[in-house]
């Protein structure tokens, strides 16, 4: 057996010294790493572990609703949820598509098309799905499809009053009408809440708000629901019967200028946005200007009662119908032959009124115009809101100012016209129209003195009495003034030949005016043209009603009125 | 003092306890106000409904329909209309 050796070892010094060292090294790397992570990083790194656990929520800020004036609701936003994919994460069964697409009541070829776009990472599948099928598709848990909650705006009277609310695109801002006019208002502004979740997604604990959600404003309209309704109905009626291009009416409050209802065909339904198109669009009443035609005359005529030209009762001759001015002729429809400034209005002379016209200085004409507020912006609020043309008088030509006497050579919009017509209904004061509600009485500006403009309304109130322009204006019970309008319409800087423009404005009731009706029809081509005939009826059929809605009494009741004797009943205490 | 000591460990044991539990109460009754929150929410979006559906129910023109179309009613004419005047209904 041989004795195992035991080998003499002899470590030289320098090894242990370079374990030591390579050890050394070690741990002041480590502690250098620590210090750099600890010091340098440390927020990049606290955010990174942060938002392992921490999450941002948006906290919703609803639209305000938009009201009528009685609380109505005619604009509200109603939470709905959009679907969307993340096609990297998806992973979905044939079963499951199938589901999903029933509920989406979409194709499943184009949701498995949307989900496979390989290098997008979100893609909406549908918008603006109702909260009861949001609900069920959460329930199938598919992996890599989400919902986020938005908000859909509904307008529960549709097209009834589609041009004065308009309407919110997809992510709820305002685009047209009220909606856009107020959209700092109406909008609101989303909030941000941080908070920590655990494991299962529940919010454990509110860390902070970081911004609160603000909602929107609501918003009280002066338009009352039942006006409006009547005035787009009645409108829709006439303008199939006299198949019309196209018509507007404006219920105005005779005492405040409170716009009660506004409305335009051709319209368009706001909660199906696929019928909108450029011409159902517009709001005619207050972005078309027009020339206004006879409605102008009162105007011409005021302004002349007021300078002491002429009063009710003085005659002019109109015979033989035509007049020249330069080298143009003015006419009338007929030979009316002498007529009383307040017949000049009531059979709507043209004649007379541009022998009105040029007996005014054109300077005094054009103020009382432009008092009336025709040339300048109605500021109602609305976006593209028309101001119409009134030349300066400086350049006016005599046939210029003779034409313009009766409507001719200016242009307005229906806003416009029925605003100017509160001086008569008012007893000369100019009131500013508003489309919100009005809680306080509103100064308006002096244009006329109360006794013309109480000539004026006996002249209207002649106009729609038998042997006027408009009978078919009057309304059963009630006193009603108005004029009626029919002008050639302008097409490409000429006067078309045979389409027309007939409007009326009109109040009621002449003893203490509530209500002022503006109705213009454009083209009406069944025959019938002049306003008396097509737009008269219009205003008929919207007054009487709006009387009758806001139950305003008689002022010229027809052997109806009950009258009590004096028979005292016993326990009666009056 | 090895005494004392042991008392204050022992107390900052049973504090250390009471925060626990008391975070984890903390937590549970957030949640269960997140929940009541969640519950709010769902009737908010309720009574948004049912004043939408209201506010469809009361159109004037559905009421109109069935005034005239189910229920056979009209709007009087103006002869049929007989007026009260306030002055003599008061003096009476």
């Amino acid at each position: 057996m041989i004795k195992p050796v035991k080998p003499q070892i002899k470590l030289s010094a320098w090894r242990s010294l370079l374990i030591f060292c390579l050890l050394l090294l070690g741990l002041v790397s480590l502690a250098g790493r620590a210090a750099y992570l600890q010091g340098m990083n440390h927020d990049f790194l606290q955010k990174k572990g942060e938002s392992r656990y921490s999450r941002v929520l948006e906290m919703n800020a609803d639209r305000g609703m938009i009201t009528d004036r009685n609380g109505h609701i005619l604009a509200i936003s109603s939470p709905v949820a959009s679907v969307y994919a993340d096609p990297k994460m998806v992973e979905i069964s044939p079963e499951k598509l199938k589901q999903l697409a029933d509920l989406l009541e979409m194709d499943s070829t184009d949701i498995s098309v949307k989900v496979d776009r390989e290098n997008s990472r979100f893609v909406y599948l549908k918008r603006q799905v109702v909260p009861d099928i949001a609900e069920k598709i959460a329930k199938l848990k598919i992996k890599g499809i989400y919902l986020a909650s938005e908000s859909k705006r509904y307008y529960p009277e549709g097209e009834f009053a589609a041009h004065v609310l308009g309407f919110t695109d997809i992510n709820d801002e305002g685009q047209e009408g009220v909606e856009r006019g107020w959209e700092a208002m109406l909008a609101g502004e989303l909030g941000h809440r941080r908070v920590i979740k655990n494991n299962k997604g529940q919010i454990v604990e509110d860390v902070e708000n970081i911004r609160e959600p603000k909602p929107g404003k609501d918003l009280v309209l002066s338009i009352d629901r039942r006006i409006q309704y009547r005035a787009h109905a009645e409108l829709k009626e006439a303008v199939a019967v006299n198949k019309a291009k196209a018509g507007s009416v404006v219920v105005l409050d005779a005492q405040t200028g409170e716009i009660l209802a506004l409305t335009n065909l051709p319209a368009y339904n706001p909660n199906r946005r696929s019928t909108i198109d450029n011409e159902r669009l517009r709001n005619r009443a207050l972005i078309d200007t027009f020339e206004p035609g006879s409605t102008l005359k009162p105007f011409t005529v005021a302004v002349a009662i007021e300078v002491g030209k002429v009063n009710a009762n003085t005659v002019l001759q109109t015979s033989p119908g035509t007049w020249q001015v330069g080298k143009k002729t003015i006419r009338d429809v007929s030979n009316k032959g002498e007529l009383t400034v307040a017949q000049i209005i009531q059979q709507s002379s043209n004649v007379g009124t541009a022998k009105i016209a040029l007996s005014l200085d054109s300077q005094t004409m054009w103020e009382m115009f432009s008092r009336s507020g025709f040339g300048a912006l109605v500021n109602s609020g609305f976006p593209g809101e028309a101001s119409g043309i009134l030349r300066p008088y400086n350049k006016w030509r005599p046939i210029e100012q003779a034409t313009m006497s009766y409507g001719h050579g200016i242009s307005t919009s229906l806003m416009q016209l029925a605003r100017a017509y509160t001086i008569f209904s008012s007893g000369g004061e100019l009131k500013p129209v508003s489309l919100l509600k009005q809680d306080m009485p509103v100064m308006g500006q002096r244009v006329i003195s109360r006794d013309t403009a109480q000539a004026m309304s006996m002249m209207l109130e002649m106009a729609t009495k038998p042997g006027g322009t408009a009978p078919l204006a009057q309304i059963n019970g009630y006193r009603v003034a108005g004029k009626t309008g029919t002008a050639h319409k302008l097409i490409n800087g000429r006067y078309a030949d045979k389409s027309y423009i007939s409007t009326f404005v009109g109040y009621a009731p002449v003893s203490n005016p509530r209500l002022i009706v503006a109705v213009m029809i454009d083209e009406p081509s069944a025959g019938k043209y002049f306003g008396g005939a097509v737009a008269a009826p219009i205003f008929n059929g919207v007054m009487s009603n709006a009387l009758r809605i806001l139950n305003i009494p008689p002022d010229a009741p027809a052997n109806n009125v009950v009258t009590f004797t004096a028979t005292p009943e016993i326990g009666d205490e009056g | 003092m090895f005494k004392l000591n042991i008392f204050f460990v022992m107390a900052l044991i049973v504090c250390a306890l009471g925060v626990v539990t008391s975070q984890h109460m903390v937590r549970k009754l957030f949640m269960a106000l997140e929940k009541e929150k969640e519950i709010e929410q769902k009737l908010e979006v309720e009574w948004g409904r049912l004043q939408l559906e209201q506010s469809t129910l009361i159109m004037h023109g559905r009421i109109e329909q069935i005034a005239k179309g189910q229920l056979g009613m009209a709007v009087p004419a103006a002869s049929s209309i007989q007026i009260v005047s306030i002055s003599t209904a008061e003096n009476r």
